[in-house]
């Protein structure tokens, strides 16, 4: 008898060994099957990595696709709501793609790798849905999560240690960019992206060079304070940049049960992410018409009065007598770099207009007992963190 | 410049006739471009062999509704109104029946058989109603679509407390349950399993087969029919009905695509590449050609595109057709029953065992038949004295493991003539021509794909509400200007005219609410 075994457990990334190494917490949780340090030595430090030095994360979990095919054009197009002609090979977009109902279904970045060959990284997986929308198109979908080793390099001195890598031209290179290098005989994929708000850049390649790609990134930011983090640290500076989290923000269209519990790019701040000059795409009716009958909901980035983080809080028109629950806080923390106690949140519309004044509930609890504070808020419109130096080119040699 | 038309219909099927009649009736400007040289689809007479014709795919008449002849006006007359069927018997003691009287078996089944029908007739009778209406939509708060939901509700509870709970109890349920129960003669317990599984790839024992059942009832009041002039006659009673309307009709012209601009049908092209404007088309083509050949997945939502490429529609009967230079002799059949409707089935596991090897893609080595000799009653078919026998031979699965290839198609006909020969000892002699539709060849000759004739299979999951499929029941498609009007819509197959006039009028109605 054949016995096949199957791996049980969490799977460990190429790059599991060295992240080991550098453990002093032993915190680790499940990321899409792999297993995830939540933070490796202390959580703040690694934020303020992130913000004044560089921080790398292991992001080899996120969920990857490759797009081939005499179609492929056609079928990203027809997939997300944004234009994707207008993306040239070497270029990367951030993307939403929805259901018939116009619902998001998740957001990601589709790379344009080479003319005609796409790569799309999201959060969840979605080969069903992808599957189904090749139906009348000439397109290879190929999940490719296991064979892409993926490292994000963020924070102002990245760029001076891509350097010191010995990756020349990545000075031309402006954000949502891709180039391609060799990497002791393999290709390495560069693209200036990251999910921290920050200057940073991407690096993909096969994960038989992981490793040999870790030692010399470490060894080429020895003296830039580069330094290895977990995912509390990314959160942090996820919130700071105002990026949207799928299970946080938004419930992925495919998973929700009840209606009105999903959201469309509307009601996320996307509007800039859907055309309709461009050919049909999926939504495409539906927003048309919610785009004529208006939204129900509306995504806000809130600047909260206090120090203490927002968190699971309802969001009120008034503070006092006939106070009015407008909404809730999706995702909240204290900004160590802003100095400002920021969240993001879903409130119906009207509401939520910048400069708009709104009120938290605020809970916290101190040794055993809760109180509860009504903060006010304001709405803003730009992300809370968004330096000179995320979108400079060429960037500074921090 | 082109031509611009209110309305374009593809495909001069009895479908597409009729809601194309209907919208011409309207005042509408109605193009209908038929692929092939004659316009009625399946509904067709055409020569087979020499100074030879036969319906080449619906043979009977028996679902035409009222609602559409009173619409058009149409006047067809019948050869036959409430045909006669006998249940072969290899022993001569066949069984007959035709409406609520059944002879041969016992007086018990007599009466059983004629509660059965009554009580089928009944809810066939509420089904009628319902297949000439749109169906409701669900959880929507249009006034139309509750009042509709809202009558079924009533129609349902009128039937009387126990009806109802029968017809619910009944609709999902399979014919051979019920006719064990209900009978003891083998014959009878055959044929009306036949009667339930024609045309679907379903045995007796699959679920659903009583509403199968029901729907073949739902129409004439469950009367059989040829029309004087076979099929092509009604189809032509459309087509003049249609062209008086002032239809154009043109045939020989395949269309290539439907032409989507900027979310909006605005015409099709034909092959000869001869383009159509429209701001309407209408399809009587089944559901997957349309959406996924004709206008192109990328033009609707992907939800919808695999809802449509879901849709189960491979066809498992075969049509045999005869030329004889006489009629055959059947032990215990007199000339005057050839004009009847002669079933092979001998029992209701024999039924269900001719469905077995269709499951995994085999032909059935014990093939049922239905068989009609349509020259009995239309002398202009064959020369004097001869015939045609004309036949729906059950299972040939579309999907043929093998393929339908000659070889396949020459071993299933053998099959076939070696099962009638049982039953008709002399037709070998008789025999001066033969040809059969294999479901591939079906659907090459009408353009249904599957070579199925209800244009998707005719199960719970695929009826009414969900017919073709969820959100798309009402004949329009969600691509601004699509509609469907064949049998892949609701009600489904069949010569009915229901799926083409329902269309039409939703048409209508839509434009007047716009």
């Amino acid at each position: 008898m054949n016995v096949i075994e199957v791996h049980q457990g969490r799977l460990e990334s190429p790059f599991y060994p060295r992240l080991k190494a550098l453990d002093r917490l032993d915190n680790w949780h499940t990321w899409k099957g792999y297993t995830t340090p939540d933070a490796l030595f202390d959580a703040e430090l690694e934020y303020f990595a992130i913000r004044n030095s560089t921080g790398v994360f292991d992001l080899t979990p996120m969920t990857k696709y490759r797009i081939t095919g005499k179609d492929s054009l056609a079928y990203v197009d027809r997939l997300v709501t944004r234009d994707m002609q207008k993306v040239t090979a070497g270029r990367v977009a951030y993307a939403v793609w929805c259901n018939d109902q116009g619902q998001v279904i998740d957001d990601g970045t589709i790379f344009h790798l080479r003319e005609g060959e796409y790569r799309l990284c999201s959060q969840e997986r979605h080969l069903p849905w992808l599957m189904a929308a090749a139906i009348g198109f000439d397109v290879t979908i190929r999940e490719e999560t296991a064979d892409i080793a993926a490292l994000a390099v963020q924070g102002p001195t990245s760029y001076s240690i891509m350097r010191n890598l010995g990756l020349h031209g990545l000075e031309n290179l402006k954000p949502f960019g891709l180039m391609h290098f060799d990497f002791q005989g393999t290709e390495l994929m560069v693209s200036r992206t990251g999910f921290t708000g920050d200057l940073g850049y991407e690096l993909w390649l096969s994960p038989g060079k992981a490793l040999a790609l870790w030692d010399a990134l470490f060894e080429a930011g020895r003296h830039y304070d580069i330094r290895a983090m977990g995912t509390h640290a990314l959160e942090q500076a996820r919130i700071e940049a105002g990026y949207l989290a799928a299970y946080q923000e938004f419930l992925p269209a495919d998973e929700t049960v009840r209606t009105g519990r999903s959201r469309s790019p509307f009601e996320l701040g996307l509007d800039w992410l859907v055309d309709f000059r461009k050919p049909n795409f999926n939504g495409r009716r539906a927003l048309a018409a919610e785009k004529l009958k208006g939204s129900k909901w509306r995504l806000v980035k809130l600047d909260i009065e206090g120090n203490k983080p927002a968190h699971h809080s309802y969001i009120y028109a008034k503070p006092r007598k006939n106070k009015k629950e407008i909404g809730f806080i999706t995702s909240a923390s204290w900004s160590p770099v802003c100095k400002q106690n920021i969240a993001i949140g879903s409130v119906r519309m009207p509401h939520g207009v910048t400069g708009e004044t709104v009120w938290v509930e605020v809970y916290y609890q101190r040794e055993m007992h809760w109180s509860r504070v009504m903060a006010k808020a304001t709405v803003v419109d730009k992300p809370f963190w968004f330096p000179a130096r995320r979108s400079a080119t060429p960037p500074a040699p921090y | 410049m082109t031509e611009q038309y209110d309305a374009i219909v593809i495909g001069a099927g009895h479908n597409g006739l009729v809601c194309a009649a209907l919208l011409g009736k309207a005042g509408r400007k109605v193009l209908v471009l038929e692929a092939n040289e004659q316009v009625g689809g399946a509904a067709v007479t055409r020569r087979f062999a020499d100074d030879y014709s036969v319906p080449a795919c619906a043979h009977l008449l028996y679902q035409l509704q009222p609602q559409v002849k009173k619409d058009l006006g149409l006047n067809i007359a019948l050869a036959s109104d409430d045909m006669e069927t006998v249940a072969l018997s290899t022993d001569g003691q066949h069984v007959r029946y035709s409406s609520d009287r059944v002879h041969g078996v016992s007086d018990a089944d007599a009466a059983s058989y004629r509660d059965f029908h009554r009580r089928m007739s009944r809810f066939a009778n509420l089904l009628q109603t319902y297949l000439n209406k749109p169906p409701p939509r669900l959880g929507t708060k249009d006034r139309k679509d509750l009042v509709t939901l809202a009558r079924l509700g009533l129609d349902l509870r009128m039937l009387g407390r126990k009806e109802m709970r029968e017809f619910l109890r009944l609709i999902g349920m399979n014919i051979h349950d019920e006719v064990t129960e209900r009978f003891e003669n083998k014959l009878l317990k055959g044929a009306l399993s036949l009667d339930a599984v024609l045309g679907t790839h379903l045995g007796p024992r699959s679920p659903n087969t009583i509403m199968t059942y029901l729907y073949r009832l739902a129409g004439n009041g469950g009367r059989l029919a040829a029309p004087a002039g076979g099929m092509g006659a009604v189809s032509e009673a459309l087509a003049q009905a249609a062209r008086s309307n002032g239809v154009t009709i043109r045939t020989g012209m395949p269309v290539q695509r439907v032409i989507v601009d900027n979310g909006r049908v605005t015409g099709v092209e034909t092959q000869n590449g001869e383009n159509f404007a429209s701001f309407t088309v209408v399809s009587n083509a089944d559901p997957k050609t349309t959406i996924l050949n004709l206008v192109g997945a990328r033009h609707v939502e992907t939800g919808f595109a695999r809802r449509i490429s879901n849709i189960r529609m491979q066809g498992n009967a075969a049509k045999l057709h005869l030329a004889l230079d006489g009629l055959p002799v059947v032990q215990g059949l007199e000339k005057r029953d050839f004009g009847a409707r002669l079933l092979i089935a001998p029992d209701e596991h024999y039924v269900e065992r001719a469905f077995n090897p269709a499951k995994y893609g085999e032909t059935s080595p014990e093939p049922v038949l239905e068989i009609s000799i349509p020259s009995f009653r239309d002398s202009t078919l064959a020369p004097t004295g001869k015939h045609v026998l004309s036949a729906i031979v059950q299972y040939a699965p579309y999907r043929l493991k093998k393929g339908w290839d000659k070889a396949a198609r020459e071993a299933f006909k053998e099959t076939t003539l070696r099962k009638i020969t049982e039953f008709m000892p002399d037709i070998d002699g008789r025999i001066t021509a033969v040809e059969m539709l294999t479901p591939v060849d079906i659907e090459q000759e009408f353009h249904m794909g599957g070579g199925h004739w209800h244009h998707g299979e005719f199960t719970l999951d695929q009826f009414m509400f969900v017919r073709p499929v969820s959100g798309a029941a009402q004949y329009a498609m969600p691509l601004d200007g699509l509609f469907l009007c064949g049998a892949g819509t609701h009600p489904g197959g069949g010569v009915s005219g229901a799926a083409g006039r329902n269309a039409a009028r939703a048409l209508l109605a839509r434009e007047k609410t716009a």
